[in-house]
């Protein structure tokens, strides 16, 4: 087993006197795909948050072995973590190219940063709108740019937050084929979904949270059969099923 | 009055409002970024105006230890910011930028000052000696606030505006100052007769507007700061410290209040209190611009100085109570027209 790039150790996260993450402890290793499942109000949001920094949390946090506990948000993200957050927090205002150029502001002064060409070729929509303001997207435009804009910071571990919602099934499958492609070109991916059967397609491992601690996890294979995440995830009351079942979202 | 006289006034009011013009837009810049209604705006012109005066007559301006001392001040609150990640590289950068930067400026101003060497260099000094002290003033008296609401940067704000006039008389004392104009020449148009230095204002004004205009829309570091006022979790997101965009805007905003200060201190007599007079219509002309647009704070600031010549030359008793009774008729209008602001994504 390689040495884990993100380590959380019992995370808790509390508003006020309410703990909504409590005692989370997770593991991402270099290049993998790992997931979060739950349901609404699980904590899936505020671990990510806390993660980022944007939340304060207790509990250990180490990031390539350095600590991360007391570092802000900007310096988490100058050591490459990166979360595409559930409201996409898009500069509105902005056209869609400011955007992705800001998206490398960590390189301003170095260079290295992501390629604008690049992520035109991935997201062709983005090129054809580059000049129209962030605001003027649909959503499931906003998710492309958002990740693009995530991508332009060339991320080491990319956290998304419910990437699928809001959109439209066919979407779906495109937003989750690209974040796979990412896992394959060796990005470390921390995804969190309500939709649990496209995550779980996706993913070499998972979590599942519930009221705020974890109470499953295993590879994806295993989490897939399990009868707690069939029942409770993948019934038949799954009604954003994207496409029909057995067809692999992602390329591999 | 006669069509002359109307004339004399629109140009009066134009040069003025060149000023509230400047002023307007680094309050609105100040206030996007940061959401900090700078009243010490105005302490910057004043400051400027009377560093440069000081210079003039060849004294070590009282601006000087001024800004060795928010330079220490600032050198702390650094420090105590960083606590976290404070390694020695860290350290050095920190007691280059608070703490060398300002005795470097000091020791050109203590060294030139008794030379007089000549207006150019000592409108440069003074920009020298202003600007760095908005950075400061954020790191120390805005920055630990930064998740306070509007409300309480703003009884912050009014607590530095006080506190910088104080300290204006403290290191300037009660006499007033003036400066020669930046140019003697003048030119007849019509029946006017157009100034040198009032060009020079005009010219000023316009070149400010256009290297901001070019700044914001040129520069990944003037998006960084417009991104910041659009959407601050997602400029975090991308890295963009909020604590580095504050400092950016309030050095702006100084810079900007020293030049005016330059600009005004041949026209009138500067005291160590007539900056805030001057900020606050500014502060008319920015509002009547919403706090957001830079383009409505300049056309507004124009309208400012023209209404305030007119209104000096017909009622010059009630010369304020008119250009801020200006305010009311925008605030009902706006109040009326604004729907509830929408929670966008």
């Amino acid at each position: 087993m390689t040495r884990p790039m993100l380590e959380a150790e019992n995370l808790v996260v509390a508003y006020g006197k309410v703990e909504a993450v409590r005692g989370v402890s997770l593991t991402v290793a270099p290049g993998r795909l790992v997931t979060v499942l739950g349901a609404n109000g699980a904590g899936k949001t505020t671990l990510l948050n806390a993660l980022m920094g944007v939340l304060p949390a207790k509990g250990a946090l180490r990031f390539e072995g350095d600590d991360l506990m007391r570092l802000p948000v900007e310096a988490r993200v100058a050591r490459g973590l990166s979360l595409i957050p559930e409201r996409r927090e898009l500069f509105a205002t902005m056209s869609v190219e400011d955007n992705l150029k800001l998206g490398a502001f960590r390189f301003r002064a170095k260079g290295g940063g992501g390629d604008l060409g690049e992520m035109y070729r991935l997201f062709p929509r983005l090129a054809e709108r580059r000049r129209q303001h962030a605001g003027t997207l649909s959503g499931g435009e906003r998710q492309m740019l958002a990740m693009a804009r995530a991508l332009m910071g060339r991320p080491r571990l990319l956290m998304l937050d419910e990437p699928s919602l809001g959109l439209a099934p066919l979407i779906v499958a495109e937003v989750m084929r690209t974040v796979a492609r990412l896992r394959d070109e060796g990005v470390a991916i921390l995804l969190v979904e309500q939709n649990a059967r496209a995550a779980l397609r996706i993913a070499d491992h998972g979590y599942v949270l519930d009221g705020g601690t974890v109470v499953l996890e295993g590879d994806s294979r295993t989490l897939q059969g399990d009868a707690r995440v069939v029942e409770t995830y993948l019934g038949s009351l799954s009604v954003d099923e994207d496409g029909p079942p057995g067809r692999a979202a992602s390329g591999r | 009055m006669d069509a002359t006289i109307l004339l004399l006034l629109l140009q009066d009011g134009v040069v003025n409002g060149a000023i509230y013009a400047l002023i307007a837009l680094s309050l609105v810049l100040v206030f996007t970024v940061t959401r900090v209604i700078l009243i010490p705006q105005g302490e910057f012109v004043a400051y400027g105006a009377l560093t440069l005066a000081s210079l003039e007559a060849g004294t070590l301006p009282g601006t000087v230890p001024l800004l060795l001392g928010l330079g220490a001040l600032a050198f702390l609150a650094d420090c105590a910011e960083a606590r976290a990640i404070l390694t020695g590289r860290v350290l050095l950068r920190l007691a280059l930028r608070d703490l060398a930067l300002p005795a470097l400026v000091a020791a050109a101003a203590w060294f030139l000052a008794p030379l007089k060497p000549g207006l150019l260099v000592e409108i440069l000094v003074t920009l020298a000696i202003v600007t760095p002290m908005g950075g400061f003033l954020h790191a120390v008296a805005f920055r630990p606030l930064a998740h306070a609401s509007v409300l309480v940067l703003l009884i912050a704000s009014v607590g530095v505006h006080l506190a910088l006039t104080g300290l204006g008389l403290v290191f300037f004392g009660a006499e007033g100052s003036r400066t020669p104009p930046l140019s003697e020449a003048s030119f007849p148009a019509g029946p006017l007769l157009v100034s040198g230095q009032s060009l020079w204002m005009i010219g000023l004004t316009l070149a400010i507007i256009v290297a901001l205009w070019l700044f914001f829309s040129r520069t990944l570091l003037g998006k960084a700061l417009i991104a910041t006022a659009v959407n601050r979790l997602g400029a975090r997101l991308m890295g963009i410290a909020p604590s580095l965009a504050g400092r950016l805007s309030f050095s702006v905003a100084a810079f900007i209040g020293a030049l005016s200060g330059v600009l005004i201190a041949p026209l009138t007599t500067v005291y160590y209190d007539t900056g805030f007079l001057i900020g606050l219509k500014g502060f008319v002309a920015a509002i009547i611009g919403g706090l957001a647009s830079y383009p409505a704070a300049a056309a507004a600031a124009i309208l400012v100085g023209i209404i305030e010549s007119v209104a000096s030359f017909e009622a010059s008793a009630f010369k304020e109570v008119i250009v801020f009774m200006a305010i009311i008729p925008v605030l009902l209008w706006r109040s009326l027209r604004s729907a509830p602001i929408e929670d966008e994504e």
